[in-house]
C-alpha cells in the first residue's frame, strides 16, 4: 500500500467536533495513520526542506512533522474569506466514514437483512451483487466480486462480521494495485502536474488543496490559471492560491488556455519553482474540440519540457455513475491520463465506480476528495475504502 | 461501450420471429436483459426493479405485431413505459402569481446550479420578456457570487450586487426587497452546493425557503449522476419539498439513468436541461428522448427537431416550394451543408443518431468529416450563380476553374457533383412518397442522413440499430 509523500495533521481527531459520526472513526484515522508508517519511504514525496535527502531517508517522524508545519502555514495565510474554517472540523476519515456510513447503512442494512451469520447461499449472493451495484460498482464489477465470494465461500457457515471481512477483502484486493501516491521526485524541475476532468468535477478546488500540501511540505508551488473559459474560473483559483499563499499565472481572459500554460512553465523554470500546476476547464470527453483544446495544452509544455506532464491528473466526481468509464477511457487515450482523483467522498454516493475502474483501467488513484476545505484532501487507501464501503466495523 | 437495448433484445428474439404472443418465458428473459440496460444507464437499482415488475405485467401475452420482430415490440412496450414514467407531456416553469416571483436553485456541489441560473435569467428575460434579477446566495464556494456577476453581465440580466460577509438569508432578504421595489418579475436565488447529509446547511437553506417563498424550487442534477440519484433526490425533496429538476450536462453521453431515478424519488418533473456551457443551452425536457437515449436507442427524435429549428424557416419553405416543383439545385445543397455545420457538424448529428457510434466511425473510415463539408462548401461557392442553378453547365473546363478557385481538384468537384446528382434523385422519390422532412422541411431527415454525403465510398451504412417502430415521426 502507498500512501501521499505529505502526511496529515493528527490532531484533526481531537478537534472534531462531535458529530453523529460512530466512534470508531478515531480509530479509523490512527489506523489509517499507522498505514502510512508502513510504506513511508517509499512514498515520501518532495520535502524541498530537504531536497537532498532520498526519499528512503524520510522518517514517519517527519512525516509527523510536516502536517505540523502546514497548520502553521494555513494560520499565516488564512483567507478572509473562509468562513467554514472557524468551526471545528471533523477529521477527514470521521468525514469519510460519515459519508460512507450513511450510504453504506444502505449496503450494511441491506447485508444484515440478507444474512445474519449462517449458510452463504444462491439467495445471499444474489442480494448482495444487487447492494453492490446500488454503490455504483457496476454490473460487471459487481458479478466479478459475488463470483469471487462464491468460489471462497459458497455453502460455508459464516457469521455477519466474518462475511462482510471476506467482501472487503476482495474489493480491497482489486483496489490495491491502485493505490500510488502522487510521487513526485526531484528530477524535473518544474514538475508539471496537469488538471483535467469534466465539469465541475473538482479540478480547481482540489487544485488548491494540492498545492497548499505540497507547499506545507516545503516544495515551491505555482499555479497556472489555464480555465479561461468559465466564468470567474481565475478568480476562484486565485483565491486558491492565496489561501495557499502560493504565486499564479493568469492570462487575460478568453486567452488561450495552452498559451497561459507556456507562460507558467516559462515563469515556473525561471523561478525556480519545483512543483507547477496546471488548472484547465472543464470539459466533457466527447466534445471533440474540447479535448483537441486539452492536447494543445499538452503539446505546448511540450515545446518547453518533452518529458512533461508529469502527471496527467484526472479529477473524477464520485457521484458519477457509469459514465466515469467514459470519461477515462477516453481521456485516457486522448491525453494519455497518470493517475485519478476522486472528489466528494464525504457525501452520500459511495464512489463505487472506483472498483470498476481499478479493475477495467488499472490507472493510479492517488487521492480522494472528502470536503471543500483545503486540508481535506485524503491518501486512497483501498483498505480503509472497502471497509468503510461494506460497513464493517473493527 | 455498453450495447444498446434495441439490439441486446433483437438478439435475443431473433429466433422467435413469427410467433403470435409473449410468452412469460421470452418476457422473463427479455426483463433480464431490461435490467441490465438500465442499470449501465444508471437507473437506480429500486427503480429499475419496480419499472420491471410493471413492464413484465404489460408484456405478458402481449400480441405481437405483424410487421415487428418480437424484440421490437418489447422495446415498444419498455419505451412507451419509460416515456410514461418520465412525465408523457413538458412540464413549464411557473411564471403566474405575484411578483417578485422566487425561483430557488439548489443540489450538490458542481451540479451546474449558477450555471443554469444564468441561463434561465436569460430565458426568462429573453423568451418571456419578464424582469428578472439573479441573486447569488454562495458565500462558501470562491468567486462563486463573481461567477454569477459575469454571467449577468454577458446575459444582459441584472444581478444583486454583492455584500461582502453577508449571511445566504440576509441576501435572500436584500434580494426580495430590492426585487420588489425596483419592479422585477422574477428573483432567481442560486445557492451554494450541498451535500443532503449536511445537516447544517440543509437547515440553511431550509431558512432562506422560509424566508422567500419560492414558486420554484429545482433541484440542479448532473445527467452523470449514478445510483446516488436516489438519496439525494430524497432527501432534498424531504428537506425542501421540491418543484422540479434540471437535468445538466445532457451534452454529454451519459445515457441519464439518473433522470428515472429522480422522477420516480421525487415524483417531480424534469422541468429543464442543461445542454451546454453556453447561455443559451438550455431546454425543455421531452421525456422520449430521454427514454430513447437511456435505452442506448439514439435521439431520433431530437435530430429531427434540432434539424428543424435550425433550419431558418424562409430557407426551408423555399426549398419545399422548389421541391415540389421538382428543382433542386447546387444552391439548395449549399444551404443544406450550411445548415449542417450550424448544427454542430457530422458529428454532433451522428451522435444522436440510432446506432450513431458506428456511422460514425464508418464515417472516419470514408473520409467524411466537417472539413469535407467545409470543402463541398468552397467548391459550390467558386461556381458562377448559373452554374449552381444549373449543375448540367459543369463541363470540363469549368470544373477545372472551380477545383482551382476551391484549392480541390477535378475530381472533387466530380464527386460533389455525383452526390448532388444522388441527391436529386432521392428529392425526386421523396416527394413521389409524399413524404416531406423532418418538421421544417429539411429533406432527407426523415428517410436518412441528408443527401449529399453519400460520400467516396458511397451510402451511409444503414441506420436503426434497434429499429424502433415509429420512431422518426414524432
Ligand atoms: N463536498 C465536496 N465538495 C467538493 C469536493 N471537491 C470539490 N467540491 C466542490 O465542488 C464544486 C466544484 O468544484 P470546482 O473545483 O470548482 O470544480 P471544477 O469545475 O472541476 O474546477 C465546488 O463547490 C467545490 O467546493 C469534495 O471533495 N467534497
Ligand atoms: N457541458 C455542460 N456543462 C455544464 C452544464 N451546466 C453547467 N456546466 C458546467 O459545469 C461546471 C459547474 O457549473 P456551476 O454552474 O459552477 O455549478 P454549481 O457549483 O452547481 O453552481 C461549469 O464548468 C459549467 O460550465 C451543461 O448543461 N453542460
Ligand atoms: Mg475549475
Ligand atoms: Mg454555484
Amino acid at each position: 500500500m502507498r500512501l501521499f509523500g505529505w502526511g496529515r495533521k493528527k490532531q484533526d481527531a481531537q478537534s472534531a467536533e462531535p458529530s453523529p459520526a460512530k466512534a470508531s472513526a478515531s480509530e479509523l484515522e490512527s489506523r489509517v495513520q499507522d498505514g502510512a508508517g508502513q510504506d513511508a519511504g517509499k512514498d515520501a514525496g518532495k520535502d524541498a526542506g530537504q531536497t537532498e535527502a532520498s526519499p528512503a531517508e524520510q522518517t514517519e517522524a517527519r512525516k509527523d512533522e510536516r502536517p505540523q508545519s502546514s497548520g502553521d502555514q494555513q494560520e499565516a495565510t488564512a483567507a478572509p474569506a473562509k468562513k467554514t474554517g472557524d468551526k471545528p472540523r471533523a477529521s477527514w476519515a470521521q468525514r469519510l466514514r460519515q459519508g460512507l456510513a450513511k450510504s453504506s447503512s444502505r449496503l450494511g442494512a441491506g447485508l444484515t437483512g440478507l444474512f445474519s451469520g449462517g449458510r452463504i447461499d444462491d439467495d445471499a449472493l444474489e442480494e448482495l451483487e444487487d447492494q453492490l451495484i446500488m454503490g455504483d460498482l457496476g454490473v460487471e464489477p459487481a458479478a466479478k466480486i459475488v463470483a469471487e465470494l462464491r468460489r471462497q465461500r459458497f455453502g460455508q457457515e459464516a457469521s455477519d462480521q466474518e462475511f462482510r471481512q471476506a467482501l472487503a477483502s476482495i474489493i480491497a484486493d482489486m483496489l490495491e494495485p491502485v493505490a500510488y501516491a502522487l510521487d513526485i521526485k526531484n528530477q524535473h524541475r518544474p514538475h508539471i502536474l496537469l488538471v483535467t476532468g469534466v465539469n465541475g468535477a473538482g479540478k480547481t478546488t482540489t487544485i488548491g488543496k494540492l498545492a497548499s500540501q505540497f507547499q506545507a511540505q516545503g516544495a515551491k508551488v505555482m499555479l497556472a490559471a489555464a480555465d479561461t473559459y468559465r466564468a470567474a474560473a481565475v478568480g476562484q483559483l486565485q483565491i486558491w492560491a492565496e489561501r495557499a499563499s502560493v504565486p499564479i499565472v493568469t492570462g487575460a481572459e478568453r486567452a488561450d488556455p495552452a498559451a497561459v500554460a507556456y507562460q507558467a512553465v516559462e515563469r515556473a523554470r525561471a523561478e525556480g519553482v519545483d512543483v507547477l500546476i496546471v488548472d484547465t476547464a472543464g470539459r466533457l470527453h466527447n466534445k471533440a474540440d474540447l479535448m483537441a483544446e486539452l492536447q494543445k495544452i499538452v503539446r505546448v509544455i511540450k515545446k518547453l519540457d518533452d518529458s512533461a506532464p508529469h502527471d496527467t491528473l484526472l479529477v473524477l466526481d464520485a457521484t458519477t455513475g457509469q459514465n466515469a468509464i467514459n470519461q477515462v477511457k477516453t481521456f485516457k487515450e486522448l491525453i494519455d491520463v497518470s493517475g485519478l482523483i476522486v472528489t466528494k467522498l464525504d457525501g452520500t454516493a459511495r464512489g463505487g465506480v472506483v472498483v470498476g475502474l481499478a479493475d477495467r483501467f488499472g490507472l493510479p488513484i492517488h487521492a480522494i476528495g472528502v470536503g471543500e476545505a483545503m486540508e481535506d484532501l485524503s491518501p486512497f487507501d483501498p483498505q480503509a475504502f472497502a471497509k468503510a464501503l461494506v460497513d464493517l466495523e473493527e | 461501450m455498453f450495447e444498446g437495448l434495441g439490439n441486446r433484445l433483437t438478439g435475443i428474439f431473433d429466433g422467435l420471429r413469427g410467433r403470435g404472443a409473449l410468452s412469460e418465458e421470452d418476457v422473463k428473459k427479455a426483463m433480464r436483459e431490461i435490467r441490465v440496460a438500465l442499470l449501465e444507464a444508471d437507473v437506480a437499482l429500486p427503480v429499475a426493479k419496480a419499472f420491471i415488475d410493471r413492464v413484465r405485467e404489460k408484456a405478458v401475452g402481449q400480441e405481437v405485431i405483424r410487421s415487428i420482430s418480437p424484440g421490437q415490440m418489447v422495446v415498444k412496450i419498455v419505451s412507451d413505459e419509460l416515456v410514461r414514467m418520465l412525465g408523457s407531456e413538458a412540464s413549464e416553469l411557473k411564471l403566474m402569481g405575484e411578483p417578485p416571483l422566487v425561483y430557488l436553485m439548489v443540489g450538490l456541489q458542481g451540479a451546474g446550479k449558477t450555471t443554469t441560473t444564468g441561463k434561465l435569467g436569460k430565458r426568462l428575460k429573453e423568451r418571456d420578456r419578464k424582469k428578472v434579477l439573479m441573486a447569488s446566495l454562495d458565500t462558501r464556494r470562491p468567486a462563486a457570487q463573481e461567477q454569477l456577476a459575469v454571467l449577468g453581465q454577458q446575459t444582459g440580466v441584472d444581478t444583486l450586487p454583492i455584500v461582502p460577509d453577508e449571511t445566504p438569508v440576509a441576501i435572500t432578504k436584500r434580494a426580495q426587497t430590492v426585487a420588489r421595489m425596483q419592479g422585477y418579475d422574477v428573483l432567481i436565488l442560486d445557492t451554494a452546493g450541498r451535500l443532503s447529509i449536511d445537516l447544517e446547511l440543509m437547515q440553511e437553506v431550509r431558512s432562506v425557503r422560509a424566508v422567500c417563498k419560492p414558486v420554484e424550487t429545482l433541484l440542479v442534477v448532473d445527467a452523470m449522476t449514478g445510483q446516488d440519484a436516489v438519496q439525494t433526490g430524497k432527501a432534498f425533496h424531504e428537506a425542501l419539498d421540491l418543484t422540479g429538476i434540471v437535468l445538466t450536462r445532457i451534452d454529454g453521453d451519459a445515457r441519464g439513468g439518473a433522470a428515472l431515478s429522480m422522477r420516480e424519488v421525487t415524483g417531480c418533473p424534469i422541468k429543464l436541461i442543461g445542454e451546454g456551457e453556453g447561455m443559451d443551452a438550455l431546454d425543455v425536457f421531452h421525456p422520449e428522448r430521454i427514454a430513447n437515449r437511456i435505452l442506448g436507442m439514439g435521439d431520433v427524435v431530437s435530430l429531427v427537431e434540432k434539424a428543424a429549428e435550425h433550419f431558418e424557416e424562409e430557407e426551408a419553405e423555399k426549398i419545399a416550394k422548389r421541391l415540389q416543383k421538382g428543382k433542386f439545385d447546387l444552391n439548395d445543397l449549399a444551404s443544406q451543408l450550411k445548415q449542417m455545420q450550424n448544427m454542430g457538424g457530422m458529428g454532433a448529428l451522428m451522435k444522436m443518431l440510432p446506432g450513431g457510434a458506428k456511422m460514425q466511425a464508418a464515417m472516419k473510415g470514408a473520409n467524411i468529416d466537417d472539413n469535407h463539408i467545409k470543402r463541398q462548401l468552397a467548391i459550390i461557392s467558386s461556381m458562377t450563380p448559373a452554374e449552381r442553378s444549373k449543375p448540367e453547365l459543369m463541363k470540363a473546363s469549368r470544373k477545372q476553374r472551380v477545383a482551382n478557385g476551391s484549392g480541390t481538384s477535378v475530381q472533387d468537384v466530380n464527386k460533389l457533383l455525383k452526390q448532388f446528382n444522388d441527391a436529386a434523385k432521392m428529392m425526386k422519390r421523396m416527394k413521389k412518397m409524399g413524404k416531406k422532412g423532418g418538421g421544417g422541411g429539411f429533406p432527407g431527415m426523415g428517410g436518412g442522413m441528408p443527401p449529399g454525403f453519400g460520400g467516396p465510398g458511397g451510402g451511409m451504412p444503414p441506420m436503426g440499430g434497434g429499429g424502433f417502430p415509429g420512431l422518426g415521426g414524432r
